[in-house]
């Protein structure tokens, strides 16, 4: 086992995998020379040359159509778009073509493209720099959704996400790159050497798409949460001295739905946090999702807690950012609803 | 010198979140600034402190904007990267790559449908040109004949990438003019009267009619792609040679032979420093912006409803 940040785990799952399988290729804007504006390519192109390690220009709409034509004929590619702000000029060819090739050609082919971005705010990013854009790619049916929450799961769901035959858009919360977070930005940053799954094998291993994990039991109320907020929910939780069991969906697409089902039946009682505006969000599939299979079993209305329904504002980062706060309150009004 | 203040202040932690710096480059949007009328449309990107200001924005505005505070342009929700001031013509920053090429298109040809000799500017980088957009709107312009004159600020960088690794031709800008029948124009963008000459020859053709220009400006940035980047991919030698072009020192060396006199400019430099510092001191006094006006100016009615 090493130490390793989020950056070095996913740098690691790329190397990994790329030792492996020849027909793992990386491409994107920075990546090779550089090494990526947050490092998580460092060294791939000097280690694997440049024909397996490009540097595209910036056209988001051609990197990711590229590489579903490098995927359709054998290869592997794992795209980076800078940020998820960036995304939007090749959500065409993710929405339109990425997700639909294998039901369009009824299975003929398919591109086995994964797509790495970071997202999320907590950074002073702003309005076009701070964007959790999941719940878009949510909607496409076709695209695995992932957003791992700590280094172990970014490399083993990164291995997996790069070995699936199926899309995977890959979010990569980048305020907690560095160390978790536990939403007050006050107190002095906390390093991944300080939490368990900051311990990562060097070697291959997986963590399985599709499964959430259970970050901590608890029997008075289900929160289900991922990114940076399975941190932030786990403070918000002490706070407020609520014996709460908090779920890392991990997987948004597809679902697992059995986790949450079984959890918020069994405790009646739910709260949902994602950083992503409210209106749409992927909370909203998840309210449902539990409404579903949970009904007769609740005790109290789902509560959601999410970003605000705007804009991130510069000015305003730490109040629409669903901080510690906002989230024991949430917790409270669930556990006080009859 | 706006911008070295600036550059302070976020060394002092008083400028949250990244910002773009124009060191080096301030020649364009000065020479442009210059040979534009005071209702032509500027469109920028996020290194765009210098294409506000020379708009007339105020320099309290943008420093408080840079600080998140209430003075600022924006009210502080949007931070160095989304300047804007409409009153100034200076339609916005953006910080989508090649984003605003084609809206400036647009707001040429509402200039245009309104009779109203208006014309768009619009700065962007070299690597903005490898984007599709950058391509739609070239072509918009040149078919519809629109009054908008394109600047391609090419400082030879991407972000940390040499822009000749990811493009097909030497230069950027220039190379692809005559795809859309332009005239390619390639200039040293560090001379500000040469700039300030060219502005004002493809400002002039674009209001009487002549349609857009395509203009590639050759300059450098000083410092690195943000402020998180020492720039340390680039060769010394590079980074030497253009500190030795820098456009400021170089102008009042050519100001002077002239025979504008050492203590004119001295006084110029002194009165712009004084207005930097009181522009500094208003933004560092003024309060953080009230919440409530994060939740307005979403809708037509002022108000954003839904919010959590
Ligand atoms: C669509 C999109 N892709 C990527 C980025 C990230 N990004 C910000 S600036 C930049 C480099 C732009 O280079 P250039 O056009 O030469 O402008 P310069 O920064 O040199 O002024 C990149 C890739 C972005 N902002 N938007
Ligand atoms: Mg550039």
């Amino acid at each position: 086992m090493a130490q390793m940040n989020m950056i070095d785990a996913i740098r690691s799952a790329h190397d990994v995998v790329m030792a492996k399988d020849p027909n793992v290729v990386v491409l994107g804007e920075d990546v090779g020379y550089f090494g990526g504006v947050f490092r998580c390519t460092d060294g791939l192109q000097r280690k694997y040359g440049e024909h397996r390690v490009l540097d595209a220009p910036i056209a988001e709409g051609g990197i990711i159509a590229a590489a579903i034509g490098m995927g359709v004929n054998g290869l592997r590619p794992v795209a980076e778009i800078q940020f998820a702000d960036y995304i939007y000029p090749g959500f065409d060819q993710v929405a339109s073509e990425l997700a639909r090739l294998r039901y369009r050609t009824c299975g003929d082919y398919f591109s086995p493209v994964t797509i790495r971005t970071p997202c999320g705010g907590g950074i002073r990013g702003g309005q076009t720099h701070s964007q959790s854009p999941e719940g878009i790619f949510t909607h496409v049916s076709g695209i695995t959704t992932v957003m791992p929450s700590n280094p172990y799961d970014a490399k083993g769901l990164l291995i997996s996400a790069i070995e699936s035959d199926d899309p995977v858009v890959f979010f990569e919360p980048k305020r907690i790159y560095n160390g978790p977070f536990d939403g007050d930005p006050n107190k002095p940053a906390v390093p991944w050497t300080t939490h368990p799954k900051g311990e990562v094998p060097e070697d291959y291993f997986t963590v399985p798409l599709g499964i959430a994990d259970i970050v901590k039991p608890g029997s008075e109320l289900t929160i289900i949460t991922y990114g940076t907020l399975v941190h932030v929910a786990q403070a918000a939780a002490r706070l407020t001295g609520v014996d709460a069991e908090i779920i890392d969906v991990r997987t948004l697409a597809p679902l697992d739905v059995s986790t949450l089902a079984d959890s918020v039946c069994k405790t009646g009682r739910c709260l949902i946090a994602h950083e992503a505006t409210r209106f749409s969000g992927f909370g909203a599939e998840l309210a449902a999702t539990v409404q579903e299979n949970c009904f007769y079993s609740l005790e109290a209305p789902i509560e959601r807690v999410a970003g605000w329904d705007t804009p991130y504002p510069h000015a305003f980062e730490w109040q629409y950012f669903p901080g510690q706060k906002r989230i024991a309150a949430g917790i409270r009004k669930v556990m006080e609803a009859q | 010198m706006m911008e070295q203040r600036a550059y302070d202040l976020f060394m002092q932690n008083l400028v949250k979140g990244t910002s773009h710096l124009a060191l080096g480059q301030e020649a364009v949007a000065a020479g442009f600034g210059e040979a534009m009328r005071s209702d032509d449309y500027t469109f920028c990107t996020y290194r765009g402190h210098n294409h506000t200001l020379v708009r007339g924005a105020s320099m309290t505005g943008i420093l408080g904007e840079l600080m998140g505070r209430e003075c600022g342009l924006l009210n502080g929700k949007g931070g160095s990267m989304h300047l804007m001031s409409v009153e100034h013509g200076a339609m916005g920053s953006y910080a989508i790559i090649g984003a605003h090429m084609p809206i400036a298109a647009g707001a040429a040809w509402s200039a245009q449908y309104r009779e109203s000799g208006q014309v768009a500017v619009c700065f962007f980088g070299d690597g903005t040109t490898n984007i599709g957009a950058f391509h739609e709107s070239l072509n918009f312009a040149a078919v519809w004949s629109l009054p908008v004159v394109y600047v391609c600020e090419n400082n030879l960088y991407m972000e940390y990438t040499p822009i000749g690794d990811v493009t097909a031709v030497k230069n950027p800008g220039a190379d692809r003019a005559s795809a859309y029948g332009l005239e390619p124009i390639l200039i040293d963008g560090n001379d500000v009267d040469l700039v300030y000459a060219t502005a004002q020859a493809a400002i002039a053709k674009a209001r009487d009619g002549g349609g857009p220009s395509l203009l590639e400006v050759q300059t450098y940035r000083h410092g690195g792609h943000s402020r998180a980047d020492p720039g340390k991919y680039r060769p010394d030698e590079e980074v030497k040679a253009w500190l030795a072009r820098d456009p400021i020192p170089a102008y009042r060396k050519q100001l002077l032979a002239a025979g504008v006199s050492d203590s004119t400019l001295d006084t110029i430099d002194q009165e712009v420093s004084d207005r930097v510092d009181a522009a500094e001191a208003t933004a560092r006094s003024s309060s953080p912006p009230p919440l409530d006006i994060a939740d307005t100016d979403l809708w037509a009615d002022g108000t954003s409803t839904w919010r959590t």
